[in-house]
């Protein structure tokens, strides 16, 4: 493990606990293509329990637009995937974060009312805090294939725009 | 009453008059690409259409914080006609890292 390597972990540990921390190694295409898919589906899992379960306009509003974003993104992973003839890899990385994931959306389901909308929006900006630090530190440096790294590339200014969106929302909550 | 009657076939000829003078203003396009305003910045007059042409596969919108919104779908058009001398700087709602600027002139 390089040197960058080990700062851009120890500044992911900061934010969240383990499911980054295990790709110590570069990953390679197939589980960089994994990782975000990952990633993607576990947000969209969790828009789904808000909307299911929040009754504040906003949040509900905001967790749609998780949905109908990261979907679109993942269709066109998907599609990418598909052209380039790579099969996702599935990996320690991808495990830990849907480890993680889960334990956090049983956390929520257990919450109700404002402390439900706090908890899933202050999730929302630590998850996608913690995806685009992985994205810029990690993944889109680790990317060989060019178009693979275009898409990682607007997916982490997607991200962005949904953690600061997501920064927003908590601000209203308060 | 018969005002009224006078007034309508006036209105009407203005109306005309309005439409029939469209070169005086002008459609400007902004692209909107993997989350980028291009250009970002316009310049334009009172009267011109900004159209958004969004190429991304997500919905976006151009929106001057509480007082006008345009939604963009995804693969799709959004346009606004100006009405005011201004600047303004806009942004995109759903993804408030995208940012745009327009200098609306007399």
């Amino acid at each position: 493990m390089s040197m960058k390597h080990t700062a851009a972990l120890a500044a992911l540990l900061l934010v969240s606990a383990t499911p980054f921390a295990r790709a110590a190694d570069k990953p390679t295409d197939p589980q960089i293509a994994h990782i975000a898919y990952t990633a993607g589906v576990i947000d969209v899992e969790a828009a789904k329990l808000a909307i299911e379960k929040s009754k504040t306009k906003d949040v509900v509003d905001f967790a749609n637009d998780m949905v109908r974003d990261h979907e679109a993104v993942n269709v066109q992973a998907l599609d990418l995937v598909k052209k380039l003839k790579v099969t996702p890899e599935d990996n320690a990385t991808s495990q830990a974060l849907s480890k993680a994931a889960q334990e956090e959306r049983a956390k929520l389901a257990k919450l109700e009312g404002a402390a439900f909308d706090k908890a899933y929006v202050a999730n929302e900006v630590a998850y996608h805090k913690q995806v685009n630090g992985a994205l810029e530190t990690l993944l889109i440096p680790s990317a060989e294939n060019g178009e693979l790294k275009t898409l990682l590339e607007t997916g982490l200014k997607i991200f962005q725009g949904h953690q600061q969106h997501a920064e927003h929302v908590a601000g209203m909550l308060k | 009453m018969k005002a009224g009657v006078l007034i309508r076939p006036l209105a009407g000829a203005l109306a005309l008059a309005l439409v029939a003078s469209p070169a005086l203003t002008a459609t400007i396009e902004v692209t909107i690409d993997k989350l980028v305003f291009t250009p970002a910045s316009i310049e334009a007059k009172v009267g011109d259409t900004i159209e958004w042409v969004n190429k991304d596969a997500f919905a976006h919108t151009a929106t001057e914080k509480g007082r006008w919104e345009v939604m963009i779908p995804p693969k799709s058009k959004g346009r606004i006609t100006l009405k005011k001398a201004e600047a303004v700087d806009y942004f995109c709602r759903f993804h408030p890292n995208m940012k745009g600027h327009l200098d609306v002139g007399p």
